[in-house]
């Protein structure tokens, strides 16, 4: 009991706390209201583990976004501030860092996460809280027209979810006509790790590439940690497809892709935008030939890239922007667009209850951003569906062919 | 079923590399009754001791002659850490429950695992091992990774040496004396402190070597990389009979055949379909463990002997 006691005790005595500081600076705002509002854009990306490429590259392009709405006063009294957390590509942590981003009242939109898995775990919270969240790199198309839009039957999951990617259901069966139109296979052998993702991606493939013309040679599933392939590799060889597919992220896909190589596989392994990382090709000595899909057109491309590319390069961040960075700075822009746009309505000051009328901003911003044109559908979906697929050239990943995919 | 060679020496490949591991569980086991869950994080260590070496040597430095010198550098990282674990986290437990050095053993791998996904340099995500360059082996409708050939040859030479270290040393049979009765063997003058510390340093060294092998043959290493391989390896060495050496590795060769075989050819079987493939493998592992200690409780070359009081 005594126990119990000390232990709520000092919880209250920490919430009060908490409290009055929060207090103490709602009152100084109050005061000068001719000062600056700090508003803060929240971030959840996987900053450590297997994914860390990725992570760190949303991490800084986001926060370089911020610092240039900053450094431009891109909003009229009104300064950004990023607030970044780590997700370890852990739904229960992603949860964690949603709820913990939700609390503060400062945050009026949360940019994330990568993966689509961890996405689901944090839309509900968003939701409740009427906080926008709005991801570079999720791109299973149940998070935002359900579970059933392979019938057909769309419908918007959460008013308050966003994303600057576009689905899998468009990047998988760009990558099904590419493999067939492009590459000629004939016959492909797909592999998923059953994962969200991964799952979404390689069906989205099959359906496309079989919709064609080309077979299907055989199916398989693997689990994400795994690293031993041997067993599956020898069916895929014998199954004598011209490429093999693979759905799910580049730690499994790289040793996948040698491992298939050294058995004597011709045939090239192909892959969605979790396979496009510089760390593929590090991890992977026989990566050469081996395809990969990315949303958008490759940054570098792009007129309107080269800015933040300059930005970038000149912010000297320690790690690469990755496969997310355009759509990351996107994404940061969509919400600082969508301040401006609410501050602008109410006289030039931070509305109370900022958040929902930021949701509300957001599905009428359009903006050119690094990736081209910037808004949002009715379900909360990129409208630009532009996706890029790559190959391994030496040790790098070199553009083959963009398109817009539409179904 | 014309891949079946392939799918033999891909099994056979993974077992030997099991089964390299599971001697440290089994030799433990076999002489202070303790499952030392930590085994899978010593392997792991291995595995980063041999890239640190790699990462000191001058860039370039032909990996034929870098090997040795990596071996060591991973056995040295292992044993330190196998022996410092006897010395401080078990020792003090000797004649506790036997629940507590289990559950020790257990926060101890995850202790591991942390303090390398901490402290060791870039390691949050899988850092790139060196791997032997040039094509694969084409033996007897069957392909080989040059990386693998390291484990095919390791793994017989390291059971040879054992072997031969635990029938014709003095350590060796006091190491057998110490395993049948340690109270006894006391008695007789054996230093049985020493045999443990010996037998915890045997298995990390041989985790070494299987962690040499594993970055070779996978090209990468990461701090979570024991977990899972460390849990194949003990059953491994409960399948082949606990405390048996020998057993240890054909249990590990048995659970790497099976894992390859289950992948490849369990969704064949009429009504079976839906149960194979590569996300079934680890499911039908443990079936196998299972079966065995239901039907022949000690393991394959186990002795059923009477528990010890």
């Amino acid at each position: 009991m005594l126990l119990l006691t000390t232990a709520l005790t000092a919880g209250a005595l920490t919430l009060s706390a908490c409290g009055s500081r929060d207090d103490d600076k709602g009152g100084d705002n109050g005061d000068k209201g001719g000062r600056k509002t700090t508003v803060v854009i929240g971030l959840d990306a996987p900053l450590t583990g297997d994914l860390s490429a990725l992570g760190q590259g949303i991490k800084n392009s986001a926060h370089l976004a911020v610092t240039n709405a900053n450094k431009s006063n891109e909003v009229p009294g009104v300064t950004f501030e990023l607030s970044a957390l780590d997700d370890q590509a852990q739904p229960t942590s992603g949860q964690q860092n949603a709820t913990k981003l939700a609390g503060d009242k400062k945050v009026v939109g949360i940019v994330g996460p990568l993966n689509s898995s961890v996405a689901q775990s944090m839309q509900q919270v968003a939701q409740s809280n009427t906080v926008a969240l709005i991801s570079p790199a999720n791109t299973t198309p149940d998070l935002t027209q359900g579970k059933d839009w392979k019938q057909d039957r769309r419908k918007r999951q959460f008013s308050t979810y966003f994303r600057t990617a576009t689905t899998d259901e468009v990047q998988g069966a760009f990558g099904g006509k590419y493999a067939h139109d492009q590459i000629k296979a004939k016959t492909a052998y797909v592999i998923d790790d059953q994962k969200t993702y991964g799952v979404g991606l390689a069906a989205a493939f099959s359906t496309q590439f079989t919709a064609l013309g080309g077979k299907i040679a055989g199916t398989e599933h693997v689990n994400p940690e795994d690293r031993d392939f041997k067993a599956i590799v020898s069916k895929a060889k014998s199954s004598g497809a011209d490429l093999v597919f693979y759905g799910g992220e580049y730690p499994a896909a790289a040793p996948l892709s040698q491992q298939l190589k050294e058995s004597g596989v011709k045939a090239p392994l192909m892959g969605g935008d979790g396979m496009y990382s510089a760390d593929y090709i590090k991890l992977n000595k026989k990566s050469a030939g081996d395809y990969a899909t990315s949303v958008g057109k490759p940054v570098e491309q792009l007129d309107s890239a080269k800015k933040f590319i300059e930005d970038y390069k000149a912010a000297g961040y320690k790690d690469r922007y990755e496969a997310y960075g355009g759509s990351t700075y996107d994404a940061t822009w969509a919400i600082i667009q969508a301040v401006k746009a609410v501050v602008a309505d109410n006289g030039g000051k931070l509305p109370d209850g900022a958040r929902a009328k930021v949701v509300e901003a957001l599905n009428k911003v359009k903006f050119d951003g690094v990736t081209g044109t910037v808004s949002f559908d009715k379900y909360g979906d990129t409208t630009n569906t532009m996706i890029t697929a790559y190959q391994v050239e030496g040790d790098t990943w070199k553009a083959r062919h963009s398109a817009e995919f539409k179904r | 079923m014309h891949e079946l060679p392939q799918q033999l020496a891909n099994g056979l490949i993974l077992g030997a590399m099991y089964g390299l591991i599971a001697i440290g569980y089994t030799m433990v086991y076999g002489i202070v009754q303790l499952i030392n869950f930590a085994h899978g994080e010593i392997f792991m260590v291995g595995g980063f001791g041999a890239l640190t070496v790699h990462l000191a040597l001058p860039d370039g430095t032909a990996l034929l002659l870098a090997l040795p010198l990596m071996i060591l550098g991973g056995i040295a990282a292992a044993v330190a850490i196998a022996v410092a674990a006897e010395r401080f986290a078990y020792r003090p437990l000797r004649n506790a429950p036997r629940l507590a050095p289990l559950i020790t053993a257990i926060g101890l791998s995850i202790a591991l695992q942390q303090a390398v996904w901490k402290w060791y340099p870039d390691a949050k995500k899988a850092r790139v091992f060196p791997q032997f360059k040039g094509e694969s082996f084409h033996v007897l409708g069957a392909t080989v990774q040059r990386g693998e050939v390291f484990l095919l040859i390791a793994a017989p030479l390291c059971m040879l040496a054992l072997g031969l270290f635990v029938a014709r040393t003095r350590t060796g049979r006091g190491m057998q004396a110490t395993a049948q009765d340690p109270d006894t063997a006391k008695l007789m003058g054996i230093n049985t402190d020493r045999i443990i510390v010996i037998a915890f340093a045997i298995g990390a060294t041989f985790a070494a070597v299987a962690a040499v092998a594993h970055g070779l043959k996978y090209g990468q290493v990461d701090f979570r990389m024991g977990f899972i391989t460390g849990l194949k390896a003990f059953t491994a060495a409960v399948l082949g009979g606990i405390g048996n050496i020998y057993g240890a590795m054909l249990g590990g060769v048995v659970l790497g055949v099976a894992e390859a075989l289950a992948t490849g050819y369990i969704e064949e079987i009429p009504g079976m379909s839906q149960f194979g493939g590569g996300s079934w493998k680890d499911v039908w592992a443990f079936v196998l463990l299972i079966l065995v200690l239901l039907l022949r409780p000690q393991g394959l070359l186990g002795e059923r002997v009477a528990d010890r009081a």
